[in-house]
């Protein structure tokens, strides 16, 4: 069955299966209010994720967990205070209350307002026919076993194909002390598939591709699809083949449309999240209104993109996610926020509050990260490089918050000579400083992609999964590390 | 609600799934009890505890083609979803494709399980408000140590207890303590405008084995001073020393690539090589499971089978890949007892302790013999590719010139290939420091490319 108000199936779901009504939710935060505290939550969670993977031309394994558990935060001023346990039972959500609660010294007489609420979401931006994870396990073992014969057949030099799927349904229910609930359930697919080839000399190379979304499994079926993919992953481990090292030094670099916006994400993102510039330690600290990217650059982040990978109907928090403008025509404009780091640097939550599982406090988080597009042609954009470097795809990438120092290494790159493309190149790394990489820009394509949903963002040790987007854009003089001088 | 013990609950899985049909089974239980707080400047910034339980059931179905194998995990423990979860890995297994390879170990089971002192009985009843106050120290220390360190992103402590349970159908059972404490700073320092961060730390099984609070927040304090004011440095070759925080990294790499499943999957620039000279002479790694206090000692590894020592670069000889059973099997050796099991996942080859063995130079002798290079103090970017070896990841760290540390650079990069830095390692320290399951003294790599403007 189709719905459009997942929130409304998961309040029922944590009701019939733990006994989790309004009551039972309402008793859990009047004891989270035995001392006095600024807000308390609870956040249930019910999540299966299972896999398969192929290698060697078989299904060796097939995979499936279960992870249920709830977690119940206070908060004092800046202080949190968060127990969590894997028994969700009406007992053990008391006694992780007065854990939770014992940050705060003072007693208090407060009651939490009594929690109400259906859970329905105003709109669903990922209904689904069948949760992924009920796909029978057959249709995903015989799609794997597809995609190594025929990216076997695509070249001789195919010695190895690694495919796997992964699949996860998550359903989470968020109740708060001022009587808000909210809930969610969210699904999530993605296939991979890595390609080994070996050329002359024995030489090895790897090419990879990964798509994914919050969508329904079937349409990783349609054969046009993963065929796309495959081809992907087999003309990038050809193209390492014959790649030549990549020179090191300061050039200027054009990057390709798509997932390349992880520039945005590790360079202006993570400097821009809540938690940083409340405590003062980004290196946009302070920066709200100053010229940080070239005119008629405008960086936003949405989490409410339909079927994308960094979509959510609410955030962890229950805020509904919304779309955030980071950047606009250059001029840093905006923060991304959860609850606490609104409330302390006096400004609203942007429905950016996530986390890992039940087991983490919500941090201030990005969710689809990208660059609006410009009006530039790609192709031009191409041959107004002298010479520089051509970058369509990375591995990943890294920031220092504070310094503003970030890195990424790019797993498919090109040389550009007199505005041409040529000889593909391995082993680069472009590193920069973030308040500076976007005054860089001095052309934005009118290209604009969002990346094939395969982006995953770590921090504090709390992975939640993310997108990005851009268009082809040029960059005037950037650090290029390789080996070649 | 289970009440059962970590044995029967492990057993019960066991059973159960022979019964729906497995040939094989083995099953893994991890309980953990974790607590974890932030300080920063005077105020806590969050405590965090928790109870969590985690069964892993892997079951193999038999057949003449091979055996078909899954695994499964939950942390809802109620018989009923044991029962359950037993009987979906076999319905699992039984959709997957028959490996010829699969299966529980041919090799002895571990016959004792050894005191590995993972564990003090002592810091159980471990004061919450006592750790905060290490942390309280700790940002003290730091913050007290310059006017320039005026912010941090706080001092977080951690305190975990775990208890693991694994038997298989073979008949092995085996079940230990283990703990880990650690004390983390990371001061923010500015000077000029410029906003540096750094941090130290400490880790350890025992309580009484963490270095002291004050002197964690003061070595974090010194490492982000000495930051402030980096500069960027002309693109060149120099050579590189890497200090004992940042040169296990190295060492990872080359876990990456000695681990039997890139081995045997043709993944690694290492396969192919045992026996081979793949590092200079100076340079013996060895991996040892029965390191007592080690963050990576286990008293059996994660099919039951016994950890050891096992030598990986015998001076500058491949000796030895890192083995569980299947990547023993599909390469035609014996496992080395390296299987690494969560509760998540099925067993794979992984590291335990592993160590580059020091030499007789410190730190200080080693930058005073360079004549031109940079000592590394932070890496960052995930830059190595495992089947070719080549290496390229982004730096910070200080400038040396006639033997001097001249000032701190940043913003630059630093290549090669891990086949030419192994070769190339041209001093070692005597400084080995285990902070964590990996470790290793100060390294120098006689030339690299270092990419800056």
């Amino acid at each position: 069955m189709a719905s459009n108000q997942g929130g409304e199936i998961a309040v029922s779901f944590f009701r019939d299966r733990y006994g989790m009504d309004d009551r039972s939710l309402t008793r859990a935060l009047d004891a989270a209010l035995e001392r006095e505290v600024d807000y308390a939550d609870l956040y249930f969670e019910y999540t299966v994720r299972d896999s398969v993977a192929l290698e060697e031309g078989i299904v060796k394994s097939g995979s499936r967990h279960l992870v249920q558990g709830v977690g119940v935060r206070t908060q004092v001023a800046e202080r949190q205070g968060y127990a969590h346990s894997d028994e969700v039972t009406v007992e053990n959500l008391e006694l992780a209350a007065a854990t939770a609660r014992a940050i705060s010294e003072s007693p208090s007489k407060a009651h939490a307002v009594a929690v109400q609420g259906t859970g329905a979401n105003t709109s669903n931006l990922y209904p689904v026919e069948l949760p992924p994870t009920e796909v029978p396990i057959s249709q995903k073992v015989e799609l794997l076993e597809a995609i190594d014969i025929y990216a076997r057949g695509r070249d001789p030099r195919v010695k190895q194909v690694m495919a796997s799927i992964v699949t996860q349904h998550q359903n989470v229910l968020i109740a708060g002390s001022d009587g808000s609930l909210s809930a969610d359930v969210r699904p999530l697919v993605r296939l991979n598939v890595q390609i080994i080839a070996e050329g002359a000399g024995g030489r090895r190379e790897i090419g990879y591709q990964g798509m994914g979304g919050r969508y329904d499994f079937s349409r990783l079926l349609e054969t046009a699809t993963w065929r796309e993919l495959v081809d992907e992953s087999v003309r990038v481990a050809m193209l390492s083949l014959d790649a030549k090292p990549c020179p090191a030094g300061t050039m200027d670099v054009v990057l390709g449309p798509g997932w390349p916006g992880i520039l945005l994400h590790e360079a202006i993102g993570h400097g821009l999240e809540g938690d940083f510039n409340r405590k003062k330690t980004s290196a946009f600290t302070g920066r709200i209104g100053e010229r940080v990217a070239s005119e008629g650059v405008t960086v936003v982040d949405d989490g409410t993109l339909e079927e994308r990978r960094g979509s959510l109907n609410i955030d962890d928090e229950g805020t509904p996610t919304q779309r955030t403008v980071l950047i606009e025509n250059g001029i840093l404009c905006g923060y991304l926020q959860d609850r606490l780091n609104a409330r302390l640097m006096g400004m609203e939550p942007t429905g950016n509050g996530r986390r890992e599982s039940y087991a983490h406090i919500p941090m201030p988080r990005m969710t689809n990260t990208f660059m609006l597009a410009g009006n530039d042609d790609p192709e031009d954009i191409l041959r107004s490089v002298q010479s520089g470097i051509y970058a369509v795809s990375f591995a990943g990438g890294q920031v220092d918050i504070t310094s503003g120092k970030f890195v990424f290494s790019v797993s498919e790159a090109y040389e550009i000579e007199n505005g041409r493309i040529g000889a593909p190149l391995k082993g680069a790394t472009l590193i920069g400083n973030g308040p500076d990489v976007l005054t860089r820009v001095s052309r934005i394509g009118s290209d604009l992609e969002l990346d094939r949903g395969v982006g995953t963002c770590g921090k504090d040790g709390q992975s939640v999964p993310v997108g990005v987007g851009l268009p082809t854009i040029r960059l005037d003089g950037i650090t290029v590390g390789g080996t070649a001088s | 609600m289970s009440v059962e013990t970590p044995r029967a609950t492990v057993e019960r899985a066991i059973d159960r799934a022979r019964r729906a049909g497995a040939s094989a089974v083995d099953a893994i239980l991890i309980e953990s009890d974790s607590l974890e707080a932030r300080v920063r400047a005077a105020e806590i910034d969050f405590v965090t505890q928790a109870r969590q339980r985690t069964l892993g059931i892997r079951a193999l179905v038999a057949s003449e083609q091979g055996t078909r194998s899954a695994n499964t995990s939950t942390s809802d423990l109620s018989p009923e979803a044991v029962d359950r979860m037993a009987a979906e890995t076999v319905t699992l297994a039984r959709a997957t494709a028959a490996d010829p390879t699969a299966g529980l170990p041919d090799e002895p089971f571990a016959a004792e399980i050894p005191d590995l002192a993972l564990f003090d009985p002592a810091d159980r009843d471990v004061d919450v408000e006592m750790r905060i106050q290490d942390a309280r120290a700790a940002e003290a220390a730091a913050r007290g140590a310059d006017p320039r360190i005026e912010n941090s992103e706080g001092s977080q402590i951690g305190s975990n207890f775990s208890h693991v349970a694994y038997g298989n159908s073979a008949g092995f059972f085996g079940e230990y303590d283990t703990a880990s404490h650690s004390l983390f700073s990371e001061p923010v320092a500015r000077s000029n405008g410029g906003l540096q961060r750094d941090y130290w730390y400490t880790v350890a099984r025992r309580l009484s084995d963490l270095e002291q609070p004050d002197s964690v927040g003061r070595r974090a304090a010194e490492r982000v001073l000495r930051r402030l004011g980096a500069k960027r440095i002309q693109t060149s070759e120099a050579a590189v020393i890497f200090d004992p925080l940042t040169a296990p990294s190295l060492l990872s790499h080359l876990i990456s690539c000695v681990n039997g499943y890139a081995v045997y999957r043709k993944t690694s620039y290492l396969a192919d090589k045992l026996g081979e000279t793949i590092a200079t002479a100076s340079i013996t790694v060895i991996d040892d499971g029965t390191r007592p206090g080690g963050l990576g000692s286990k008293p059996f590894d994660g099919e039951g089978l016994p950890t050891r020592r096992t030598v990986v670069i015998d001076r500058g000889r491949l000796s030895s890949y890192l083995l569980d059973s299947y990547s023993a099997r599909k390469l035609e050796m014996k496992s080395t007892g390296n299987a690494a099991r969560g509760a998540g996942s099925p067993p794979t080859a992984g590291s335990t302790n592993l160590w580059l063995e020091p030499g007789q130079q410190s730190l200080d002798e080693i930058i005073a013999s360079t004549e031109r290079g940079l000592l590394v103090t932070e890496l960052i970017g995930m830059g190595f590719n495992p089947v070719t070896g080549d290496y390229s990841r982004g730096a910070a760290g200080l400038w040396i010139e006639a033997g001097e540390i001249v000032g701190p650079v940043e913003e630059i990069t630093i290549a090669g290939n891990l086949s030419e830095m192994l070769m190339d390692v041209d001093a070692i320290g005597s400084d080995l420091l285990w902070l964590g399951s990996t470790a290793s003294p100060s390294l120098r790599i006689s030339k690299m490319t270092i990419a800056g403007e």
